[in-house]
């Protein structure tokens, strides 16, 4: 069989402290589940439900505006607790209060008999309509897949360098049948193929070794190595804005794959609690959208702590009342800053983490360090000082993109490789930036853009 | 703390003093590691910053400031034919040095508080490395009302009025000198500037710098050079007129060091400064007409004078005015190596080319910059298509 090694040397692994041990237990139930719209990046949501309303698992809570078989549906039955709106009436979260029965909603499809590209449409229309399909992701920008589109491959991210990410072999524990389902449910969906990218250690490799049907890659190095957009870029790179690629994590093939084997929608997943401030790091099997509260805690050894639903770099910052995000495996809690510290930027720096070698913490790799949320420095002025460049292992000029997105010029931007990146490939050079810019932000603003120009011409 | 409250926020938006809130941000911030917390973009944030960086430079500037201060004494004494011990030397120095340093930064942090309050920003620390810079590039003897002038030149003209710190197409530094340069020749070129002297100069002491006895050689340049007192070594070391701070490779180098260590200086440019310079010296070398021209000095003659190796190391290196792609870099300090030999040699009315090599290459720095970008989108382009 075919596979590929490809060794990227830029990027770097944060040296955070605080990794979950590869221990697994059962979480408690959640009593409540959040979904939040900001998590389904591409689609306007319209709600479906309303306060009190009851709601079994697969019960769509909201659609797509613009493609209405979209839709977000229940992973939990209970009742609509609240349906929270922010600015401009903006959809910003439905809660609901589980009652721990997990029954399936009435008009949830069951799964198509046969998998291949002949059932491709009912597969799709299935897949939507019991809000597993937006489990899939697309580049260009990163959105939700679109069901209408026909994506030329398919890429599964068999791997995660994020700071603190879980170990996508637990993830993969006991779960290898589905997994292997979801990938061949996924082959339908493509006239291509569907790429299987795994880390560099034998471990990951072998793993995965069994998966069938895909083709393998094999990725070597520091974060970001393992993004998608880097594995598309290094394996067959999008080639203009209607050369549409999905991505797909192993717990989104998982999921996949267990509603075709059971014939009804699952939303259970594994979920790791790492970080600096987290009281008990474990993995924990749990509902989508569970209620941190349910599974996560807090260190009392810090007075004020931060729970983000995610890794540091890209995720959410959820609150201790907060919940698991739809697609999220990890919840990382890190401390908040307290002291001021005098003199700070002219220390040595043995017990500070960075990547510039200006700090001789930096010539101790082992080292781990409790970062916490400090801004580390005040907001400046744009300077290249060349770290961008060493930090996003992909044949683009970060800070030249960058640059045409400020100016908003989209012929430029696309020129420069819009098309091949999301928020979270520049999220180590927004970690590392001296100027202390937000660079996610900016491509977000760029991609934004870019989305509303595409469909204001459609 | 508590006083430090109640003050605090008088400065603060609504207060008495509200205008001259980033002052008080300015102190706070120098003084403090803030815990200012992250805010929707990555939760955690690396613990480098602007101000790390170019405290970096300053440290790695501390070499040749020191060294220059000795140099300053060393060189006064000599001239006067007077013995004197290391710690003359230093005092000497000390009296030429700290009135030159106190007059920049007090010139030009007034324009950076100015310019700070007037935009309501928050006062930057981009002049420490050019306040530090200023001095180590002037000669000795540069009045202080003419230093005032020219930081002033630099900072308005040469930074603030492009934007302030990051938005500046020259280094203002060297824009600074280039004021003198062309505003006050007198000051700073020829052969008397370079040394500060008690008034009578015993014969033996040889005021003009090496560049300046390389005009007009008599017999073989390196050994007419030799015959004033200026083998490689001395030169090396750096006990010899010339810019405060620009006179020893040695001090360079430590610097050079520190700056490449830490990553806050560009090796590709550093490096490629010396190519250029290197290949331009080999060039002339082979159409020498004589031993005696300028164009026969050795490439290792031309590091270790002037300002080539303090220019290559500290002030080519700035990333706001330099070229910004690893590629362009190699190009923009290529051809600044190339043009300050080709001033050098090739022109007898500048006997010394680094400044303006470093200005002009600034002002094309943008240019590589777009040549790099157009063949990464060709590059792009063709991928796509493949």
């Amino acid at each position: 069989m075919h596979m590929a090694n490809y060794r990227l040397k830029k990027g770097y692994d944060i040296r955070i402290a605080g990794g979950a041990e590869e221990v697994l237990e059962r979480a408690s139930f959640p009593e409540s589940v959040g979904l939040y719209p900001s998590d389904f990046y591409g689609m306007t949501p319209k709600p479906l439900v309303e306060g009190g309303e009851r709601v079994r698992i697969g019960t769509p809570l909201w659609h797509d505006r613009r493609r209405e078989s979209l839709v977000v549906t229940s992973p939990a039955s209970g009742t609509v607790a609240e349906v929270r709106r922010g600015a401009r009436r903006a959809l910003e979260a439905v809660v609901l209060r589980t009652d721990g029965k997990q029954q399936i909603a009435a008009g949830t499809p069951g799964p198509p008999k046969r998998i291949s590209s002949s059932a491709r449409g009912d597969i799709i229309s299935a897949l939507c309509g019991t809000g597993l399909f937006p489990l899939i992701r697309q580049r260009p920008f990163g959105t939700v897949a679109d069901p209408l589109a026909a994506p030329r491959d398919i890429f599964v991210t068999a791997m995660d360098t994020a700071p603190l990410a879980p170990d996508q072999r637990i993830i993969l524990k006991k779960h290898e049948q589905e997994f292997q389902r979801g990938i061949d449910v996924l082959a339908s969906l493509t006239a291509g193929r569907v790429h299987l990218c795994t880390g560099g250690g034998t471990d990951d490799a072998s793993a995965f070794a069994g998966a069938r049907n895909v083709e393998r890659h094999r990725f070597d190095g520091p974060h970001p190595a393992g993004n998608a957009g880097v594995h598309i870029h290094h394996v067959a790179p999008i080639r203009g804005a209607g050369d549409i690629v999905w991505h797909c994590t192993v717990q989104g093939a998982i999921l996949i794959g267990r509603y075709f084997l059971a014939g009804a929608p699952s939303f259970d997943v594994t979920a790791a609690v790492a970080g600096p401030a987290a009281a008990q790091r474990r993995y924990v099997e749990t509902l989508a959208g569970a209620a941190l509260s349910s599974f996560a805690e807090a260190s009392d050894k810090f007075p004020a702590a931060r729970f983000i639903s995610g890794n540091v770099l890209t995720g959410r910052n959820a609150g201790a009342d907060g919940f698991l995000g739809f697609g999220d495996s990890l919840v990382t809690i890190i401390p908040e800053p307290q002291k001021s510290v005098f003199l700070g930027w002219l220390s040595p720096g043995f017990s500070l983490e960075s990547f510039s070698y200006s700090f001789i913490s930096r010539l101790m790799p082992r080292r781990r360090f409790a970062l916490d949320s400090n801004r580390n420095g005040s907001v400046r002025a744009f300077v290249a000082t060349g770290i961008y460049e060493r930090l996003l292992p992909m044949d683009i000029l970060p800070s030249f993109l960058l640059k045409s997105i400020l100016a908003d010029d989209i012929e430029e931007m696309e020129k420069l490789g819009i098309l091949e990146v999301a928020p979270e490939d520049f999220a180590l050079c927004e970690y590392a930036c001296p100027s202390k810019t937000d660079i996610q932000r900016i491509i977000r603003d760029g991609i934004d853009l870019m989305l509303k120009e595409t469909r204001e011409s459609e | 703390m508590k006083a430090h409250g109640t003050i605090r926020s008088a400065f603060e938006k609504g207060g008495r003093f509200e205008r001259l809130w980033p002052l008080i941000d300015a102190a706070e911030t120098f003084f403090f590691r803030l815990p200012v917390r992250t805010a929707g973009g990555t939760h955690v944030r690396d613990a480098y910053d602007l101000k790390r960086m170019m405290m970096i430079v300053v440290m790695a500037l501390f070499p040749c400031m020191a060294f220059g201060t000795y140099n300053v004494g060393y060189q006064f004494y000599a001239s006067a034919g007077l013995p004197a011990d290391h710690l003359a030397c230093v005092l000497k120095g000390l009296t030429v040095i700290i009135p030159l340093y106190v007059v920049t930064f007090a010139v030009g942090g007034f324009w950076e508080v100015l310019f700070a309050l007037i935009r309501g920003e928050e006062i930057n620390e981009g002049f420490f490395v050019t306040g530090a810079l200023i001095p180590l590039v002037m000669p000795p003897t540069i009045p202080l009302w003419q230093l005032a002038l020219a930081v002033s030149f630099g900072v308005v003209l040469g930074k603030e009025l492009f934007g302030g710190t990051g938005m500046n197409i020259f280094n203002p530094a060297l824009v600074s000198r280039a004021f003198l340069f062309f505003a006050y020749p007198r000051s700073i070129s020829g052969a008397g500037v370079w040394t500060l002297t008690g008034g009578t100069v015993v014969d033996a002491y040889t005021m003009a710098t090496p560049l300046h006895l390389g005009l007009e050689p008599k017999g073989g340049i390196v050994a007419h050079l030799a015959g004033n007192g200026f083998d490689f070594w001395r030169m090396f070391t750096g006990l010899e007129p010339g810019s405060i701070g620009e006179t020893s490779t040695v001090a360079v180098l430590i610097g050079a060091l520190i700056l490449i260590l830490t990553g806050v200086g560009s090796w590709r440019i550093i490096v490629s400064v010396f190519a250029g310079g290197g290949a331009m010296a080999l060039l002339c070398n082979a159409f020498a007409p004589s031993d005696a021209s300028m164009m026969a000095l050795p490439a290792h003659y031309h590091f270790v004078m002037g300002g080539f190796a303090f220019g290559a190391v500290f002030m080519a290196t700035d990333p706001v005015s330099a070229a910004g792609t690893n590629a362009g870099k190699y190009v923009y300090g290529f051809l600044i190596g190339v043009l300050t030999i080709m001033v050098r040699t090739l022109n007898p009315a500048y006997p010394e080319g680094m400044m303006l090599a470093i200005l002009f290459m600034n002002l094309f720095s943008p240019l590589i910059d777009y040549a790099v970008v157009r063949l990464n989108m060709r590059r792009r382009l063709r991928r796509a298509a493949g």
